[in-house]
């Protein structure tokens, strides 16, 4: 059923047709003194299908052979036939940048997205938290696609089927604040141990005393005991594994679990393909926000013929639409970047205005030192400064620092939450504390919970214990006894899972037979590490 | 494409998920009222890939408007939160056709595909709202494109105002919908279903009827291009209805099943003529006629008047803490020597499967 088909069936668009792409040359050149800098760009025509095949396979024509493509190309497919949502464009993060825009749109839409494109890819190239990512990253997928094809040749559809499903399941256990920490790779590595103490650590303590009263303080007897129990401590940290909580679970598994030479592979692409699309989802915002920026900065001041106008405007507008209980991303971003510009052109920031309360005098603070006239490229403060934050922030630090209550008022930002008494979401309050701290909420660690595996060889019988801890927001339950069971499947141990429910510390379990879950009291054995 | 490959799986993997659970499906009324025109949005378990991710207490985010403490949040039925967005944490809905269903359905019981017979296609005319023009009736107005032109206009002629944006249109920016006819079609078959609604059919009796009919009505939709349904509910006296009346009506009294009978004798010989007409008959009740005379008519009824010209005739008889059950012995003993009757027992939901594979395995 499966046949070697690399090569032939890979999408194809077709490239810019003349006149396009000479606008996408000036518009480029324009992006260019306005500071951006980007890799070069690679822009390709697809009709909307074609569009949502592609967006079904995270934006790369080349993926390995799996149905949640297939299940996400349906749902895109239908959101499109009902009207729900069109795909005008797509950038993947590579160099060269590849961008695919839709072929039956308007010409000025084209230029508009030619525009956003750019300066998404500006972004990819500067930003530091992509600084890690791979720029091969086209011929890496391609590379992944074969590698699988080639196992699913050799030990038969289902078999690699239900280990991807595996990995999907484990693929939001990893730690993408370690893109700085040169990543391991490759499982012959081992985890780092723990530095050595510099003491003794297998010495008993011994208390000073003169020589012939030593006997008495420090009985040879007692001193003997203590120094095999400190002994046996030493050993058994120098044998604790992870040598401290890991988030990094796909690794762990990696480096210890019984795996075949395939799966490892397999386990290894999803690993690398999941930090791949990590710093997307912690920039969303700002990224969004920064090519909205770009986009409409470029095509007002020189992009923009005439009788364009209304298209493009109507087009803009619905990009940055907001509907009740949805943040849109583009919007917040672009009215943050340019909040951001206001206040450091008109000097609002610093210990001087952060101190004073005097509200009118904040409103009439700088006032008139707005730079006169179209401002190009880092010519003024507020440029200057939005430059900077492109360069390092993500989504949550972008939030946590430039979220100001005046913003929030402004945008008319609000606080919901679901009420069990109507089961809808009402709308809680607009105070400026709660927003913000959902928001952060929402954005750190992509709403995902934080797992580390707490000890790999738990009660001494190479179980795996891993720990939830807990930021306010319980896990939940079903979920975590089915992906229990996928995590079994990698490890072929009894797993276990720490998580607080109701306040109460829960130890969920699952033995490759039965799911069991238990209070957690004396009784339950400590693993090597705990989540302080 | 490769997706196609991938989409091919996916469905593959759904059908066979809902295959696994077709006799749950049968048995339990999980699906009725969940049908659209073509589409039916299933439950399906286990497609959905599980993390570790939080629950239910996280359901809150923010949003953006002019809405006051206590408003709704969630116009769209939705909102934006860690959560996720989807209704229904733990089962997938997933769309298929009816055809799909019925094929499965067909698939699991092995039924064989339907003869129709009469070639005579029957088309029907209907109206397509597909393009737009420049004149018609105001109520097909279309908003937004007649906004931009007049939009358009008035910059061109310097007369908008940004502080007062407010726009009027004129006769010559107006656009209208307009339509094409077109040519579908029509059903060539019928399903008449009549019910027993004496005193001694209830409530579980008509849940049982209301499956039945759920899964008749599959299996023949995709045998068809187009089928239409009629309803006749009867106790000592038959009338049509429609078809919400017909599941939930309820009346006193005796039974007389000929009323029925005679009702859909009626009924075939003014519209659906049965040489042209794939006809089929379903009949539900507890089998608890009330003379032995009435049981006579109607089986002399079905013998030379309806059995002859119609594809089938199902009798399908529930289970009540009441009626005798007689009616489908007398059937039997009568009219034994026709092929194209079928009885069938339910007594619970779990008959259901093996009274649909008894009434098509003959795949008339």
């Amino acid at each position: 059923m499966v046949q070697n088909e690399i090569g032939n069936h890979s999408l194809a668009g077709t490239a810019l047709p003349v006149e396009l792409a000479r606008q996408a040359e000036t518009l480029a050149e324009h992006a260019r003194r306005e500071g951006l800098d980007f890799y070069p760009t690679i822009f390709e025509l697809f009709d909307t299908d074609q569009m949502n095949q592609i967006a079904a396979y995270g934006g790369f024509p080349q993926r390995y052979p799996h149905w949640r493509f297939g299940m996400e190309y349906e749902r895109l497919r239908k959101q499109h036939t009902y009207g729900l949502g069109k795909i005008f464009e797509m950038v993947i993060n590579n160099d060269p940048c590849y961008a695919y825009l839709v072929r039956d749109s308007a010409f000025v839409d084209k230029k508009t997205v030619i525009a956003h494109v750019y300066a998404h890819c500006d972004f990819f190239k500067n930003n530091v938290w992509f600084a890690q990512t791979n720029r091969r990253m086209m011929d890496e997928m391609a590379n992944h696609a074969t590698r699988i094809r080639r196992y699913i040749e050799r030990y038969g559809l289902e078999e690699v089927e239900k280990f991807v499903d595996v990995c999907h399941s484990l693929e939001n256990l990893i730690d993408p604040h370690s893109v700085f920490i040169r990543r391991q790779k490759g499982r012959a590595q081992r985890i780092i141990e723990r530095p050595a103490r510099e003491d003794r650590p297998d010495r008993a303590t011994r208390f000073p005393a003169k020589e012939y009263m030593d006997r008495y303080i420090n009985p040879p007897k007692v001193m003997a005991e203590e120094e095999r129990e400190a002994r046996e401590q030493h050993e058994r940290e120098r044998g604790r594994l992870p040598a401290r909580p890991l988030r990094d679970i796909m690794l762990f598994l990696l480096n210890h679990a019984p795996l075949q030479d395939w799966q490892a592979d397999v386990l290894s692409i999803i690993r690398e393909e999941a930090y791949y699309f990590a710093p997307q989802g912690m920039t969303k915002i700002m990224n969004e926000g920064w090519a909205s920026y770009w986009h409409s900065t470029i095509m007002t001041n020189y992009g923009l013929r005439a009788d364009e106008l209304i298209t493009y405007a109507e087009h803009h507008a619905g990009t940055l639409a907001t509907s009740p209980g949805r943040l849109n991303p583009y919007k917040l971003g672009i009215e943050l970047f340019r909040d951001i510009e206001r206040r450091w052109n008109t000097g609002r920031h610093g210990p001087e205005y952060e101190r004073c309360e005097d509200m009118q005098a904040r409103r009439e603070w700088g006032r008139g030192q707005e730079p006169k006239g179209r401002v190009v490229g880092r010519g003024s403060p507020g440029r200057e400064k939005i430059f900077e934050v492109r360069r390092i922030y993500n989504d949550v630090t972008f939030l946590d620092e430039f979220l100001t209550p005046e913003f929030v008022d402004e945008q008319k930002l609000y606080h919901y939450r679901f009420d069990p008494a109507t089961r809808r979401m009402v709308v809680v309050e607009r105070d400026f504390e709660k927003i913000k701290r959902q928001l952060l909420f929402m954005l750190t660690n992509h709403a995902q919970p934080y797992i580390y595996v707490l000890d790999g060889n738990y009660r001494n019988r190479g179980e795996l214990y891993l720990g939830h801890r807990h930021i306010g927001v319980d896990l939940d339950i079903k979920y975590a006894v089915e992906t229990l069971k996928n995590l079994h499947a990698v490890w072929r141990r009894p797993v276990h899972i720490h998580a607080r429910i109701d306040d109460d510390p829960i130890l969920f379990s699952y033995d490759g037979e039965k799911s069991t879950q238990q209070k957690m009291d004396k009784t339950v054995d400590p693993p090597a590490n705990v989540l302080n | 494409m490769k997706i196609h490959k991938d989409h091919q799986r996916f469905r593959q993997i759904v059908r066979g998920k809902i295959r696994e659970d077709l006799r749950k499906f049968l048995t339990r009324g999980e699906l009725l009222g969940r049908e659209g025109k073509h589409l039916i949005s299933i439950p399906v378990r286990g497609i959905e890939t599980p993390h570790f991710r939080y629950g239910d207490n996280s359901d809150a985010g923010v949003g953006s408007g002019e809405a006051q403490p206590g408003d709704k949040a969630d116009a769209d039925g939705e909102g934006v939160g860690p959560g996720g967005t989807e209704e229904g944490h733990h089962i997938l809905e997933v769309e298929i056709s009816l055809d799909e269903l019925a094929d499965i359905l067909g698939e699991e019981l092995e039924l064989p595909r339907i003869q129709p017979k009469g070639k005579k296609r029957i088309t029907s005319e209907k109206d397509r709202y597909s393009g737009i023009r420049q004149t018609g009736p105001e109520s097909l107005r279309h908003f937004r494109r007649t906004f931009r032109r007049a939009l358009r206009r008035e910059l061109m002629a310097g007369t908008y105002n940004p502080e007062n944006p407010r726009i009027a249109f004129e006769r010559r920016d107006k656009l209208y919908r307009s339509w094409k006819t077109v040519r579908q079609p029509q059903s060539n078959a019928v399903i008449v279903y009549m019910m027993d609604v004496s005193g001694s059919m209830g409530d579980d009796q008509k849940e049982l009827v209301r499956l039945e009919a759920f899964w008749i009505d599959a299996w023949l939709r995709r045998n068809y291009e187009g089928i239409e349904s009629r309803y006749i509910v009867h106790d000592v006296r038959a009338g049509e209805v429609d078809r919400e009346t017909f599941f939930r009506i309820r009346e006193d009294g005796g039974t007389r099943i000929s009323s029925a009978f005679k009702a859909a004798r009626d009924l075939l010989e003014n519209h659906y003529e049965t040489s042209e007409w794939n006809c089929y008959l379903f009949h539900f009740s507890d089998g608890d006629n009330s003379s032995d005379a009435d049981s006579r008519e109607c089986c002399a009824l079905l013998k030379e008047r309806l059995l002859p010209g119609i594809n089938m005739f199902g009798y399908c008889q529930v289970a009540s803490a009441y009626g005798s059950g007689h009616f489908i012995n007398v059937l039997h003993e009568h009219l034994s020597d026709q092929d194209n009757m079928i009885t069938t027992r339910v007594n619970t939901k779990d008959d259901i499967y093996d009274s649909i594979k008894a009434f098509f395995s003959k795949g008339k």
